[in-house]
């Protein structure tokens, strides 16, 4: 073996460089644990199939030292500035063990009343040395229910401003009251707000076991050497761009006019801002975003594109900086409207995707669909009864989210993924599930020929989903989709994936955002987008070309119209 | 409460049913020891790179015998090995009892993509289910990660009209002339293997068993696998991907077993050949090429076994195996003598090994957490200046820095031979001289001099680095399954295992290792140790409150019967172990706790007293697993599972010839405590020297030809009656 010559190294250099790297993967690990029994314990499917959620650790200040890379951004990093407010109300100095804090507050936490956030100090050895969080989605809360149409935050269901639920761990039953006599499906809401606390639970325990068995490491320590570990990797890979502003602008369809989101990406150094100035001014319906979550996904497209390796905390967050004039459609105040807020927000990856689209020497991936296409159904007396039935209020009452994705853009070496969330990360649900938690038929569920825009790299392909209710009763399409009037745009030569449509089995068109009703034996058929194109389809080799014919992505008259091939009588391609 | 005591009664017949065949309960969870058995047994294990033999006679006599697997003949080596294994033993062919099987051909074709041309056959409206899966990205930061490609491609998944509904009830009937483009695509187009995967069909099997006969009247000697029988479990990406893989590997997996059979036959072997399966469990070669899809991960389940096999033998209640080669570890946690089952996998995680990035399997399986961390693992440092290890492995060519044939890249074994935990001369029993300037040159190269390390503390890092990412998947995957460390034997095999799992054991908070005998051929022991068993899932959904009990037990005596019907054929006689699950959630949440079902029927006539078990069982549960169960929120049962098993004959395999040991150190030599000693003097012992229950104090290094134990200070070790080295932790750890 080698010796090590006397006196190199101390033992805190040690520390540092060994141990806490060491310590940073427990972390993480615990995240992660964090995330997975909530998943396992939640009682909504967009939790527990779809895995909406985040979780973190926060240090005592409230900054975000490690979270578990799941669910959707939007979460994630709106979650790493709702720990800060939590604190402003209920300082650190105030929390005991067993308390349990949460909120739905849009402004505070992540952008509309849907998603519920707990936070709960953790203990080790009576001192309290970290809170962990979590933001799960629900799918009633409430209201109107998710869909843009309301015209203000009060149409769109329950508030809860930042409130101690627990004390001492036990629970504030009055609050569950005024939860359970405010929403459509009471029983799971409130099982899902235990089990949060209840996750927490187990990451305090896990980080408890972890300070004892490391008797000489304190969190706080760890805390600033993760942070500063973060913060100097993602000032290294700014720095390593070159310093300038690039602009981009995106239309999108809007709900009763178009959106237009302005940026300007600046790199100056080591930090990168990016202002939204010139962007549409607020929205009088629910597809506005608050800083929080507008903040959240700007971040997430910065992120991915130019430090992908680097965990996401308060240190590689720091950096990045986001601006949005006050009264436009992201940075609204109270009481705007924001319940779809995410039919805008997911744009805004592709929006910052191209920005740095101009950055010399950063190639980044065409626009894709974006936004989810979820199909959020409601049926019930709400809504109406099947045909032979005698009154509505025999209808059986259903709330169901599914969440469908389009395709996503082209990548600089690789095809568009089919089908696949982005940037969201979110899980469809089982077709077979989805008929087991509702009286509805999914009758189609397929890809979607000829929706990925075409390039040397083809956009990945959207799909078509077709859905009634098992009994033909009329049911409530709470629609909340983009991309129908503004296709993804290809890069560098590739060009624009299909638009989305909106429509019945019957033929009727629907709109694309709004509480729509389908009628007694219809069905709602939807066609998601396909992402952009990249790079010059003339480019792209035959052999892809006639494979994408031989399996049926992309038509033979397509390829022939925009790759031009020519195919011959024996069916081979030819250019 | 009419349901309730219907249920009853089936249970009961169920129940007694089962005690009938099952003589009471046994009492052989422990030592594995019972009538003493007779004749030759022979485990064969194909791996990627060796395949191990392992015979063994009822009296304890024990050979084992390693060699190259080849590749497109992979029975040559298995021959080969079995005339090695037989002149060592002195005995013919003819001699063999019994042969058990294990190979990595399923795995190996769907990780290549090299299976039979598949076509796979499903709903209207349904064709990309395999290729859209989840509709979601494993990794959500980067940009550019492409998806696992489904076994079959989109031009061969071919649909036809029929609809079922939740309650198997049929939306639309099966249309059968929308057969005619499968009938014409199966008769022109060089199709090898049907799979048939409808929505529904595990609630209601009739449109997929009409197809299969219409297919079959067309060609009656196409394999077709349905998905009602391969995985008849609700979630039709799970249920279709399973399918596909078993047609996709069917044809190659039933030529070769065949081809098999027939030369052992030829050479002489007139006992019986089995095949170990993926949950742990023996089958017939008849099982087998039905559903080859259970044989995947085989290899693995068998070190599982072997590891169980070796806690019942030192009497570990709670133990965790860990099997750390040169590529990868492999993690399983064993309760009782039994390792974890489960009834997912997934194959191919072709990015990182991370969840997601593979094909998901829903078999029943042997679990355990597998991580790219091995001896051949590279080591560099992440842009966070954090040492990162693996999952990129330098293999065994060019191997290791130290190994001298052309690798640069540090590795985890390039560390261990800094650490001093290696002997450069002794490596491979001194067949191999390791070069330790190599090793230390690039521990400095590619570790030390980005973080400004010398070479020794950068190989004290690696260690750390990798022994807590293995000890985090560890403590992951028991979190998973509500289990913990507390009390458990950590049972070390593999090449590096040994080497590491001292410090592994720190970390979980485990003070008993042990490293048994026979380490390097581990899973083909395991074959000798395995039970026939077979497992049976259903998804039949019930509320506890409404539960149609005639539904229920009708469902389970059907399962029994079935996975009775499959150990009886295996092992010439009924199971003498029939146990059942129901997987059970709050209604409203998605995932289940599998709970097992009482063991005898409630004493009173008081049926309640049934849910009531069952339903404290599940709080119980809960609460181990995640936290207060939550009260006044029905239960619902979602799937319903059966095993059944039969041990087989084990044989003691007891040290022979410890008279002429002598434990005393053949040197000494300096090593690294990574856990926070520092460099410490060890002494050197050889393995086969150490007398048994003579104690030996760290810090020590028991040195053999495969590898080399580690006991650092604060630790004892002993050598068994088993020959197996016990590492235990002294109650007071010197500082």
């Amino acid at each position: 073996m080698i010796e090590r010559p006397a006196g190199d190294a101390s033992a805190d250099d040690t520390l540092a460089r060994i141990r806490y790297p060491v310590l940073w993967n427990r972390l993480t690990a615990i995240v992660e644990e964090q995330a997975r029994s909530l998943i396992k314990t939640a009682f909504s499917e967009t939790v527990s199939e779809a895995g909406d959620l985040s979780a973190g650790v926060f240090d005592t200040r409230g900054r975000m030292i490690a979270q578990a890379v799941t669910g959707t951004p939007g979460h994630v990093n709106s979650m790493a500035e709702a720990v800060g407010y939590f604190l402003e109300k209920f300082p650190a100095a105030g929390m005991k063990p067993g308390d349990h804090y949460l909120t739905n507050d849009p402004w505070l936490s992540s952008g509309h009343l849907h998603d519920i956030t707990v936070v709960s100090p953790a203990f080790h050895r009576d001192e309290m040395v970290a809170l962990f969080a979590c933001t799960c989605h629900q799918v009633d809360i409430g209201g109107l229910g998710q869909c843009p149409d309301g015209r203000s935050i009060y149409e769109e269901g329950l508030f809860i401003p930042i409130m101690q639920f627990a004390r001492d761990g036990v629970f504030n039953e009055d609050l569950f009251e005024i939860v359970r006599a405010n929403v459509r499906h009471p029983d799971p809401v409130e099982g899902d707000i235990r089990s949060y606390a209840t996750c927490n639970r187990l990451g305090e325990r896990r980080l408890a076991a972890m300070l004892e068995e490391y008797g000489d490491v304190r969190f706080d320590a760890l805390a600033d050497f993760i942070l500063d570990r973060s913060r100097r990797a993602m000032q290294d890979a700014i720095r390593a761009l070159p310093d300038g502003t690039y602009r981009n602008a995106i239309t999108l369809d809007g709900y009763d006019r178009p959106v237009t989101l302005n940026a300007a990406l600046t790199i100056d150094g080591e930090r990168i801002a990016i202002d939204f100035d010139g962007s549409s001014p607020a929205s009088s319906y629910g597809i506005n975003l608050v800083m929080n979550y507008t903040l959240a996904y700007t971040v997430f497209g910065v992120r991915a594109a130019v430090a992908p390796e680097i965990p996401n905390n308060a240190g590689s967050l720091a950096p990045v900086e986001v601006r949005a004039p006050l009264g436009s459609i992201l940075n609204v105040e109270k009481p705007r409207p924001v319940s779809a807020r995410h039919i805008i927000g997911q744009f805004l990856p592709d929006v910052v995707l191209g920005c740095l689209a101009k950055v010399p020497g950063l190639e980044v991936p065409a626009e894709g669909a974006a936004c989810l296409w979820g199909i959020q159904v409601r049926g019930g007396p709400e809504i109406g009864a099947a045909p032979g039935m005698n009154r509505d209020s025999d209808a059986v009452a259903f709330d169901l989210l599914s969440f469908n994705s389009g395709g996503s853009g082209a990548r600089p070496a690789v095809d568009g993924l089919s089908a696949t969330a982005f940037p969201s990360g979110v899980r469809a649900l089982p077709v077979e599930a989805v008929e087991t938690r509702a009286p509805v038929v999914v009758w189609r569920k397929e890809l979607r020929p000829d929706s990925g825009g075409a390039g040397r790299q083809r956009g990945g392909l959207g799909q078509t989903v077709e859905l009634g209710t098992r009994d033909g009763a009329p049911f409530a399409l709470f629609a909340m989709y983009d991309r129908v009037e503004n296709p993804a745009k290809g890069r560098n030569g590739g060009t624009v994936g299909a638009a989305g449509r909106v429509g019945t089995e019957s033929g009727a068109t629907l709109r694309p955002k709004g509480k729509q009703t389908v009628g007694a034996g219809d069905r709602v058929r939807v066609d998601l987008p396909g992402g952009g194109g990249h790079g010059d389809p003339h480019e792209r080799p035959v052999e892809a070309i006639a494979a994408d014919i031989a399996e049926g992505y992309v038509s033979a008259e397509a390829a022939q119209d925009l790759y031009g091939v020519r195919i011959g009588a024996d069916g081979t391609l030819t250019r | 409460m009419k349901v309730l005591s219907r249920l009853h009664t089936e249970y009961e017949r169920f129940m007694q049913k089962d005690s009938a065949r099952n003589g009471g309960q046994d009492g052989r969870e422990n030592g594995g020891e019972r009538r003493p058995p007779t004749g030759w047994r022979l485990g064969v294990d194909i791996g990627g790179t060796f395949t191990d033999l392992a015979l063994e006679h009822g009296d304890g006599t024990f050979r084992s015998v390693k060699l190259l697997t080849t590749g497109a003949e992979p029975e040559r080596a298995v021959l080969d090995g079995v005339a090695a294994a037989c002149k060592a033993a002195g005995i013919g062919l003819g001699d063999i009892r019994q042969i058990i099987h294990g190979t990595t051909l399923a795995t190996n074709a769907m990780i290549e993509r090299r299976g039979a041309e598949t076509l796979f056959v499903t709903t209207e409206g349904f064709r990309d289910v395999l290729e859209m899966g989840s509709e979601s990205r494993f990794e959500q930061y980067d940009l550019n990660i492409v998806k696992p490609e489904p076994l079959v491609r989109r031009a061969r998944r071919l649909t036809v009209r029929e609809r079922l509904d939740v309650n198997g009830d049929a939306l639309i009937p099966l249309d059968e002339a929308s057969v005619a483009p499968v009938l014409a695509a199966i008769a022109g187009e060089g199709i090898e293997s049907v799979a048939v995967g409808l929505l529904h069909s595990y609630a209601n099997p009739a449109h997929e068993r009409r197809l299969r006969e219409l297919i079959h009247e067309a060609d009656p000697d196409l394999p077709v696998s349905l998905s009602c029988e391969v995985s008849p479990e609700m979630r039709e990406y799970q249920r279709f991907s399973t399918t596909v893989a078993n047609a996709y590997v069917q044809p190659a997996v039933a030529a070769y077993l065949r081809r098999l059979e027939r030369a052992l036959a030829e050479s002489g072997f007139a006992g019986a050949l089995m095949v170990m399966l993926s949950n742990g469990g023996l089958a017939t070669l008849d099982t087998a090429i039905r559903f080859p899809v259970r044989l995947v991960e085989s290899g693995p389940a068998g070190g599982a076994i072997y590891a169980a096999a070796v806690a019942r033998q030192t009497g570990a209640a709670r133990a965790v195996s860990f099997d750390m080669g040169g590529t990868t570890a492999k993690i399983c946690l064993i309760d009782e003598g039994r390792p974890q089952a489960a009834r997912d996998f997934e194959v191919d995680r072709a990015y990182r090994f991370k969840r997601g990035s593979g094909l998901p399997l829903r078999i029943p399986v042997v679990e355990m957490v597998e991580i790219g961390a091995g001896g051949g693992s590279l080591c560099g440092v992440d842009g966070l200046g954090r040492i990162a290890v693996g999952p990129r492995s330098a293999g065994s060519d060019p191997g290791p820095a130290c190994y001298g044939r052309g690798g640069s890249g540090a590795t985890v074994t390039d560390a261990d031979v800094a650490l001093g935990r290696i002997d450069p001369a002794g490596f491979a029993g001194g067949t191999m001289l390791l070069n330790a300037v190599a090793a230390e040159r690039a521990l400095a190269a590619d570790v030390g001099a980005p973080l400004d390390l010398d070479a020794a503390t950068a190989a004290l890092g690696i260690a750390e680095m990798v022994d807590e990412n293995m000890a985090n998947a560890a403590r992951e995957h028991a979190v998973e399954h509500g289990k913990d460390f507390e009390g458990r034997t950590l049972i070390a095999f593999g090449g590096c295992a040994p080497l590491h799992a001292a410090r592994v054991a720190d970390k979980l908070g485990i003070d008993r290792i042990v490293v048994p005998r026979g380490a390097g051929v581990g899973s083909a022991i395991g074959f000798l140790r395995a039970p026939v068993a077979f497992e049976v899932a259903r998804s039949l959904y019930q509320q506890i409150e409404t539960l149609d009990a005639r539904a229920v037990g009708t469902l389970l005596a059907a399962m029994r019967d079935e996975a009775a019907a499959f150990v009886e054929t295996a092992a010439g006689a009924p199971p003498e172990r029939v146990s059942c699950a129901a997987y059970m959630r709050y209604r409203g949440q998605s995932h289940e706790i599998a709970v097992p079902l009482p063991d005898a029927p409630p004493a009173s006539r008081d049926a309640k007293k049934w849910a009531d078990i069952v339903a404290d069982a599940y709080a119980a549960a809960y609460r181990r697993q995640y936290g207060p169960p939550i009260d006044g929120v029905p239960l619902e049962f979602v799937a319903w599972t059966v095993r059944a098993e039969s041990e087989m004959d084990t044989a003691a395999n007891r040290v022979e010839g410890a008279p002429d040991r002598d434990t005393s150190a053949a040197g000494q030599r300096r090593i690294v405590d990574t856990a926070g000693s520092g460099p410490v003097t060890a002494r050197v012992f050889d393995r086969d020297r150490l007398r048994p229950g003579e104690p030996v104090a760290g810090p020590a290094v028991v040195v053999e030809a495969q590898t080399s134990t580690i006991v650092p200070p604060g630790f004892t070790l002993t050598s068994d009656a088993f020959g197996s080295l016990v590492l235990e932790r002294q109650a007071e750890k010197p500082t």
